[in-house]
């Protein structure tokens, strides 16, 4: 960890809070894809054992 | 490469596919940039005489302060494909891209006032910067709360395209008011540090390289969201097919 | 044309039509402020031209919904598109009613509003003349949003959350152009500016509130 001085506080803050913003929205973007993925695959398969 | 066969990409099911090949690529290169670059720049970077080790910041706070601007962009962009051509996947990429945006503003904005604070004393600073990309947020805001509220699909697509439209031109408004407005504060105190002044080469690099990762981080997740929202049209055409049949 | 600014203006007018409510609204804000930040009159008189035109902002903001709510409601807006009325005509009209009914008798209790602050009096010209460049562009923005939001039930918050953001530049200009004015500063930019955003939004912005307004009564 390099010698962040007094400003350690700040620094340490922006890249936590950034880091985690965009994993929490990769997370929810791989959620709700794999979701939504699944759903239409159900859809699709009663569709076709219907028609 | 014959620019017209971009069009065939506007056909959902072809850019499924050919997204199912392109986007593990895509999607490791940002790890791959953005690891590398904020590595770097983390620890390998010097401080600077003036803003001691602060400067690090600019490491996350430029990439996505020139996210926030080209993700609107973007949008802008296929916004006005969808209302010349009607290309769904245009009008869907859209939609995707706005909370990527979004969080991207949001990001340059705390990092901006993080940065700020030491410089400045508070927490926050009517400083023209940090209040367009404020306002820029609001944007945002207003643009998925509509895609939200709106049932039909091509009647959303239409509306949000046109406030996409219209917020660019009051968007650009805005910059120029805000700066106006606050002239007669902290002179030549806003954020500087970024791509107008000039950046030391030993700062420079690193800070390309984390460009390119949040710009392959964006396109990672826009294409990612367009697919999820082609799929999420197409099970509502299908529900409504059902339900209308049945 | 005349005839349907004449029946808006009607409507607006009788009882139900929300006539006084944008004033007594703006009322309620500037008694509210002191309560807010305390009476003491120096402050009062700092922050007097903002405060005068955020609250005729929020204001003419309160009362966008009933641009073509009404209409919508009872089926008039159908018959009113179908009419050989061009739609740019047709939300031009009804903006300039929303800006007589609203916008006007805000620029006119003004200054009597002024009053109450403690306005320094070389501020009442500039803060009139704002307020009469400004309104106007408040009511044609303003009909932009009230018609993306026009098939919505319940749309008001959404139409804030839309319009506030488009408000930036005209209430920057104007605040800024009152400020200046009482403070005995020269007004010329902001007026400038502020003269040129209504303009501007009044010439182009009917023709995205006409193509909104399409869209929705499909």
């Amino acid at each position: 960890m390099p010698d962040l001085g007094k400003y350690a506080e700040a620094v340490l803050s922006s890249y936590a809070v950034s880091i985690a913003l965009i994993a929490g929205l990769i997370v929810v973007s791989v959620l709700r894809a794999n979701r939504v993925n699944k759903q239409l695959q159900e859809i699709e398969n009663k569709v076709k054992s219907n028609g | 490469m014959n620019l017209n066969a971009l069009w065939e990409y506007a056909n959902p099911k072809k850019f499924i596919q050919t997204t199912d090949r392109v986007l593990p690529w895509v999607a490791g290169s940002a790890a791959l940039a953005l690891v590398l670059g904020l590595i770097w720049g983390f620890f390998f970077t010097p401080e600077d005489y003036r803003q001691g080790s602060t400067v690090k910041i600019i490491y996350l706070h430029v990439p996505s302060a020139l996210m926030a601007i080209n993700a609107w962009m973007m949008m802008l962009v296929t916004s006005l494909v969808w209302i010349v051509r009607r290309h769904h996947v245009s009008a869907l990429a859209a939609r995707a891209a706005a909370p990527v945006g979004m969080v991207m503003t949001v990001i340059a904005l705390i990092t901006g006032a993080i940065w700020g604070q030491p410089m400045w004393g508070t927490w926050w600073a009517w400083d023209p910067r940090l209040t367009s990309f404020l306002i820029l947020f609001l944007f945002y805001l207003g643009y998925i709360a509509l895609w939200e509220a709106i049932e039909n699909d091509d009647t959303a697509a239409d509306l949000t395209s046109i406030l996409c439209l219209v917020g660019s031109v009051f968007a650009l408004l805005s910059r120029y008011a805000v700066n106006f407005w606050n002239q007669g504060l902290h002179q030549g105190a806003s954020l500087s540090l970024d791509k107008e002044e000039n950046v030391a080469d030993v700062f420079w690099y690193p800070l390309l390289v984390c460009i390119a990762g949040f710009v392959l981080l964006f396109v990672a997740l826009v294409l990612l969201r367009t697919r999820t929202e082609i799929r999420a049209r197409r099970m509502r055409v299908l529900l409504a097919r059902e339900r209308m049949g049945a | 044309m005349i005839a349907l600014l004449i029946r808006d203006f009607r409507l607006a007018m009788r009882a139900g039509g929300g006539f006084g409510l944008g004033l007594a609204f703006f009322l309620i804000v500037v008694t509210l402020v002191p309560f807010g930040v305390g009476p003491q009159s120096t402050l009062l008189a700092t922050i007097a031209p903002g405060i005068l035109w955020l609250g005729a902002l929020l204001a003419c903001l309160l009362s966008l919904d009933r641009i073509f709510a009404l209409d919508w409601e009872d089926g008039s807006l159908d018959l009113l598109a179908t009419s050989p009325l061009p739609m740019e005509a047709l939300v031009t009209i009804k903006a300039l009613a929303h800006w007589l009914t609203t916008g006007l008798p805000l620029v006119l209790a003004a200054p009597v509003f002024a009053l109450l602050l403690n306005m320094p009096t070389e501020g009442y010209r500039p803060l009139i003349i704002s307020l009469l460049l400004g309104t106007p562009a408040l009511s044609v923005i303003g009909t932009f949003g009230a018609a993306l939001t026009v098939g919505l039930k319940r749309g008001g918050l959404l139409l804030s959350l839309l319009v506030l953001p488009l408000y930036v530049p005209t209430l920057i200009f104007g605040a800024e152009m009152a400020r200046r004015g009482a403070e005995g500063f020269d007004t010329t930019t902001p007026l400038l500016m502020l003269a040129g955003i209504t303009c501007g939004t009044i010439a182009l912005l009917p023709f995205a509130s006409a193509a909104v307004l399409r869209v929705n009564l499909r």
